[in-house]
């Protein structure tokens, strides 16, 4: 496979520009690149779910054209998405066979479809019930299930976007494993990603790409992790800076034995008990899943659970969420545009979210002061924008999050619960987003964490715990953890003291 | 209690059955199983049948679909036009093609434009009620016994047979025996209650509601087991999904509404040429609202869909053959929750247990106490009945995942 | 194509808005001239007969008459629609209303500015109680208010039947008459024009006014709208949404628990299945809709319902059925849903485009 030049722009960003490489027949091929540099985009234009605005694909000397996903399909290429395109109330079967039905006068055939599957799973190494709905499959199985339904069609050239994002270490060395039976046998697998040691650990050739263009291709051996990481950024790695300790006597959250409990499912939040000082950053490590959600939900009042949660000494566990919030609790949430923005409304609408009572005079909102505060958040988190009235959805991911942070961060809280607090902004305002949270600490603020980026986690953090199942799995201090030791206790492997 | 699941099937049919036996031998109302009622029920049950299944097929697809009212109401006019003008063939005929012309608008404004689909809805309902006013206004003002609200009568009407062997129909002119009703006539436990209801499903019967009733194994079979079916469910539940493996859609988006309109057209049909011989406005009566409650209360399935559609069409029917049996209704709910109570006494769970005595002693100072309900408050025994059936079931649905949510191709992702 | 584009992208919002609805009524007009046309009707005829008598002193003041139902009904859904609650249930909550509003009103004696107060202001909680059912399903028992509302429509019914048959009907006549007991003159609202405008469009007009100040600029309407918007966002914000699903639910209701008011108040000064007008519920969702759930669209929207529902006598009396004057309505309503849709795509892109570009222009500057 070829690319030649391709570029692709959407209304005020270009995300791809120039992009030139080439995929041998039955290699692993990995493209690697910072959040936000184009990598998606260009496995969309690959997949035919978008035409590049120029430029030319060229498969085995052909050029190609693909106007839908079935065109790709046809071409002998198939993609895992990032995000699992399963349907849960279908079942696996179903899933698989979706669009490729082996069907006489329309009747589908399942018993063939159920031997042609098993055949396949046999060839990739795995065991699957194709009977069951995929609503009731791990997250690892799911990404099985994807890889068959690919393979199902066919495909010779197999794309897997981000594909260990989700997956605990032990399950992706079986998804390695799996790789690399399929490269054995002819295959040709394009693996994008930006873990640097799973890159260097599985591919025979890498290929970087830094806003939205071709940066260069070398091979694993030519390359240190450091320098990869390097043609990546393009300067030095961001790393959080040392720092001395703020941490004071005076608890502002305290939890205990918190359970959210769910009828027909395992406990969500299993007993968790913690307690967060003033001036200290609790840091909350796990594989996305594990139950750091609901506990936040739980602390937010959101969410109904068991135990007791107290605020500056205020048994809190009853109250709703705005007397939480009254308390002094504020929260970045997971996911900034579900819970976080109103996307049609303006900037000052969205700052006012949830400091409503301040801007409040008889009942009646005063206009002015919203806005006034909005700018000021603006200004002090450098949101770019070209004012205060433009709506949500207008800005980019980043600056989006920089707003509800800023948001979260002008309510002046005693705790703050940070979910992935700088999740898809630039390097530079990821530092400014690490140095607001760390002056408010050292002013007294007390914050929990939740963060997938073990680097942030490190190093911010003055205490790490690390969930598992909903648990509580394990307490270190950062520099005793190791990202090694880290992944041990967030698959389970070692439950620690 | 452990019952294989053909032994608790069982059990949930012949139970009720037997309820309702000693409900007929105590009050000596024979109402409630007779023949004359389920056969109302049946017909009455059709068209809500088909509503619901109008609602499962937009469901399916991934559209909400509040317009089936709508649907219904074009089914009813153009049935009715169809049928005067045509004979009562070619009348079901139009009253299909009517509801795909809802279906079709509701598509254009739902799939193409990305409108809200309950707002689409409801505006179709409006424009189906106008609509048809003006038509009604053309074609039938000045004809004899036609007006604005109604349509002339029709001369002929839909083929109607007994099913021969049990239930004295024809079989090559010989006239076969009645079995049924011979022990309905008896009035033995049980046995004459079964003959009853049985006798009701298969004497008289129109082609019409065969045919109406034939669209609950049609719909699975589609849904379920063909390539269309599995990609037009695909649709509703994961439509990116969907999309990236090379299905359209949109244009199963357009199927799934054509259909819907057609199943609602039929019902509309149904009421006009089968329940009736002739088109008056009003005749839906907001069974296409019932019927959407059903496919909500049969968890958008088709078979749930009929017990759900079949429950409805026994309130309304009770009310219309046998409204002084209604009463005898709250003896049988009580009785039934006696036997709730015994079972929860079994299975130690109190608060259901506690609930069942509660309901039984209501229900039975309702039967000692309320001499006849008044007509008025009968009137509203279904709407009613689709509120506490929700209340109670809403819990343990399975919706299709995306139904509701607008599509827009290569947009998510 | 491409210059027409660049003439669209320079107008303001609010003339985009007005220009879209205005094409979207033309669309319509266009669509229903068809059908006439197919019919075998006059098209231009019609039209030229709904302006001409349309637009004469009378018809107006009837327009503004016919204007009031519509506004109420219209601003009740609104609210619902403001926080994504589709209240379809108007329907039986203002019918329900009257008929215990003017039952209530024909029993009481108060001087008369009172009188007519106590009237409204039972009318409200009458709509508002049989809404609250609505919210109490959906709040406890997770139901579809779509669904209830409509349920409960014809329960409404039902009962209201029922109530009036039984406890309600004056039979002081032998039972000839068919409406609850007459209204005392301290409980009737008179007329501003004489037997042409009702003082009740007044009060319609003030309710539009005070859904326009609590719903567009008091804090509760920023939250009712916030969870209209986005609700887990306004959960996560401290706004508690089952409160909000019920106190909007109450208010919506109480809204439409006025919308017969200018008919039992102003005219029949009783209730009666046949006396008081039906269809109202559904036709305040058609003029919400036509009308953007803005407090000016509504009053428009409703007028323009108005203005051609009083020229539908005058249409008869030339030969074209006057059921075409509902249709045109029908079909406005969905081309403006059709149209609106389409604006705010393109509405969207264009706002993300010039931001886009002013912050080009600033990094430049920069």
């Amino acid at each position: 496979m070829e690319l030649r030049n391709i570029s692709k722009g959407f209304p005020g960003v270009i995300a791809n520009r120039d992009i030139s490489m080439s995929v041998e027949r039955g290699t692993i091929h990995a493209i690697v690149g910072e959040n936000g540099a184009g990598k998606s985009t260009l496995m969309k234009t690959l997949y035919g779910l978008h035409r590049p605005d120029s430029g030319t694909v060229a498969v085995h000397g052909q050029v190609v054209d693909f106007r839908s996903p079935s065109d790709a399909i046809e071409a002998g290429i198939g993609m895992v998405h990032q995000h699992f395109m399963l349907a849960d109330n279908l079942t696996v079967l179903e899933n698989i066979i979706l669009g490729a039905e082996p069907a006489k006068a329309g009747v589908i055939n399942a018993r063939e479809a159920g031997r042609k599957i098993a055949e396949l799973a046999k060839s990739l190494g795995v065991e699957i019930d194709v009977n069951s709905p995929v609503a009731e499959l791990g997250v690892g199985q799911r990404q099985r299930v994807e890889i068959l339904k690919v393979l199902y069609r066919g495909a010779k050239t197999l794309i897997l976007d981000e594909p260990t994002a989700v997956l605990v270490p032990q399950e992706v060395d079986e998804l390695f494993d799996n790789l690399r039976r399929l490269v054995a046998a002819g295959t040709t697998v394009l693996f994008i990603s930006h873990k640097l040691d799973e890159v260097l650990a599985v591919s025979n050739r890498i290929t970087v790409i830094r806003q939205g263009t071709t940066v260069g291709t070398v091979t694993p051996a030519e390359v240190t992790r450091r320098q990869l990481a390097e043609m990546m950024v393009g300067s030095d790695l961001p790393q959080p800076a040392p720092r001395t300790t703020q941490v004071r006597e005076q608890v502002r959250l305290e939890v205990k034995n918190l359970t959210v409990a769910r009828v027909g499912q395992r406990d969500l939040v299993r007993d968790v008990s913690l307690a967060v000082r003033s001036g200290e950053i609790l840091g909350v490590a796990g594989v996305e899943g594990n139950g750091q959600f609901e506990l936040c939900s739980a602390l937010l009042g959101r969410e109904h659970s068991t135990g007791t949660v107290a605020i500056d000494g205020n048994d809190v566990s009853r109250a709703s969420v705005r007397e939480r919030m009254n308390a002094g609790l504020a929260y970045v949430p997971f996911d900034r545009q579900r819970e976080g923005l109103m996307l049609t409304s303006s900037l000052w609408e969205n700052n006012l979210l949830g400091q409503e009572e301040k801007f409040t005079k008889f009942g009646f909102v005063n206009v002015g002061a919203a806005r006034a505060a909005c700018r000021t958040v603006i200004k002090r988190f450098g949101v770019l924008t070209p004012s205060e009235e433009v709506p949500a959805f207008a800005l980019s991911g980043g600056n989006q999050q920089k707003l509800v942070v800023g948001r979260t961060m002008s309510m002046n809280p005693a705790v703050l619960l940070a979910a992935h607090p700088t999740r898809g902004i630039d390097v530079g305002a990821q530092a400014a987003v690490w140095e607001e949270v760390r002056q408010a600490r050292d002013a007294g603020l007390a914050v929990l964490l939740v963060s997938a980026d073990l680097d942030e986690l490190l190093g911010l953090s003055d205490r790490v715990i690390v969930m598992f199942e909903g648990a509580i799995v394990a307490e270190l201090l950062p520099r005793e953890a190791t990202p090694e030791l880290l992944g041990t206790y967030m698959t389970g492997a070692k439950v620690g003291s | 209690m452990k019952l294989s699941r053909r032994a608790r099937l069982l059990v949930l049919f012949a139970v009720p059955i037997a309820l309702m036996s000693i409900v007929r031998l105590w009050s000596g109302e024979d109402g409630l199983t007779s023949s004359d009622t389920i056969g109302a029920s049946l017909r009455l049950s059709v068209p809500i049948l088909l509503a619901g299944l109008a609602g499962l097929w937009a469901e399916r697809c991934g559209v909400l679909n509040i317009g089936i009212e709508g649907m219904m109401i074009f089914g009813t006019w153009f049935g009715g036009w169809g049928a005067w003008q045509f004979g009562p063939w070619l009348g079901l005929a139009f009253a299909v093609l009517g509801g795909m012309l809802g279906g079709l608008i509701h598509a254009i404004a739902t799939v193409r434009f990305n409108v809200d689909q309950i707002i689409s809805g409801v505006v179709l309902n409006l424009l189906a009620f106008f609509g048809v006013r003006y038509m009604s206004d053309l074609a039938f003002v000045g004809q004899p016994g036609g007006g604005v609200s109604q349509s002339p009568p029709q001369t002929s009407a839909i083929p109607r047979f007994d099913v021969p062997f049990i239930s004295g129909g024809d079989l090559f002119g010989w006239k076969s025996p009645n079995v049924l009703l011979s022990l309905e006539d008896s009035g033995w436990f049980f046995i004459g209650d079964l003959a009853g209801i049985l006798y009701g499903l298969t004497n008289n019967l129109s082609w019409g509601t065969v045919i109406g009733v034939a669209a609950v194994p049609a719909t699975f079979w589609i849904l379920w087991r063909t390539r269309l079916g599995l990609r037009l469910r695909s649709s509703g539940e994961s439509p990116t999904a969907a999309e990236t493996l090379g299905v359209n859609v949109i244009r199963l988006r357009y199927v799934g509404l054509l259909v819907s309109g057609g199943l609602a057209g039929y019902a509309g049909g149904i009421l006009a040429i089968v329940a009736s011989s002739y088109y008056r406005q009003g005749q839906t009566a907001g069974r296409g609202y019932i019927g959407l409650a059903t496919m909500i209360f049969g968890n958008w399935r088709p078979i749930g869909v009929l017990g759900g559609a079949s429950l409805f069409g026994y309130t309304e029917g009770v009310k219309l053959v046998a409204n002084d049996a209604i009463s005898t209704l709250f003896l049988f709910v009580a009785l039934a929750a006696v036997l709730l109570a015994v079972m929860a006494v079994v299975n130690r769970t109190t608060t259901r247990g506690i609930v069942a005595v509660f309901v039984s002693v209501i229900a039975a100072y309702a039967y000692l106490a309320i001499e006849d309900v008044p007509q008025s408050l009968t009137q509203s025994l279904p709407y009613l009945a689709t509120l506490i059936v929700l209340a109670t079931a809403s819990q343990r649905l399975r919706p299709p995942a995306m139904a509701g949510v607008p599509y827009r191709r290569g947009e998510s992702h | 194509m491409a210059k027409n584009r660049n003439v669209i992208d320079a107008l303001p919002r609010p003339v985009v808005t007005l220009l879209s609805s205005l094409v979207a009524i033309l669309l319509a007009l266009g669509i229903c001239g068809l059908l006439l046309l197919v019919t075998g009707k006059d098209p231009i005829a019609a039209y030229r007969t709904i302006l001409e008598t349309g637009l004469t002193g009378n018809k107006l003041l009837e327009m503004l008459k016919r204007s009031t139902p519509l506004m109420l009904s219209a601003s009740a859904v609104a609210i619902g629609f403001k926080m994504n609650l589709f209240n379809i249930g108007v329907e039986g909550q203002y019918l329900f209303a009257a008929l215990i509003a003017a039952e209530f009103a024909s029993r009481i004696s108060a001087p008369p500015v009172l009188h007519v107060l106590l009237t409204l202001m039972v009318a409200s909680a009458a709509g508002a109680f049989w809404a609250s059912i609505a919210a109490m399903l959906k709040v406890t028992r997770g139901i579809n208010e779509v669904i209830s509302t409509i349920m409960l429509n014809f329960i409404s019914l039902s009962v209201m039947q029922w109530l009036f048959d039984n406890y309600m009907r004056d039979d002081s006549d032998g039972g000839l008459r068919v409406t609850t007991t007459e209204i005392a003159p301290s409980g009737q609202v008179p007329d501003i024009v004489d037997g042409r405008l009702n003082g009740v469009w007044l009060v319609a007009l003030f309710v539009v006014f005070c859904y326009w100040l609590i719903v567009f600029r008091s804090k509760f309407g920023f939250r009712l709208r916030s969870s209209g918007l986005n609700s887990s966002a306004a959960q996560t914000s401290g706004i508690a949404a089952n409160r909000m699903i019920v106190v909007a639910m109450l208010l919506s209701g109480a809204i439409a628990g006025l919308v017969a008011m200018q008919s039992v108040v102003g005219e029949e000064y009783a209730y009666g299945p046949q006396a008081t007008p039906t269809g109202f519920g559904f036709a305040g969702i058609a003029v919400a809709l036509l009308g953007r759930n803005h407090p000016v669209g509504i009053v428009a929207a409703a007028m323009l319902f108005g203005f051609l529902d009083s020229t539908s006598a005058v249409l008869q009396l030339s030969g074209i059925p006057n059921s075409i004057v509902k249709v045109i309505q029908a079909v406005v309503v969905l081309t403006v849903v059709i149209v609106n849709e389409a604006t705010a795509r393109y509405m969207n892109r264009r706002t993300a485009e010039q931001t886009a570009a002013a912050l080009r222009a600033d990094k430049v500057g920069a």
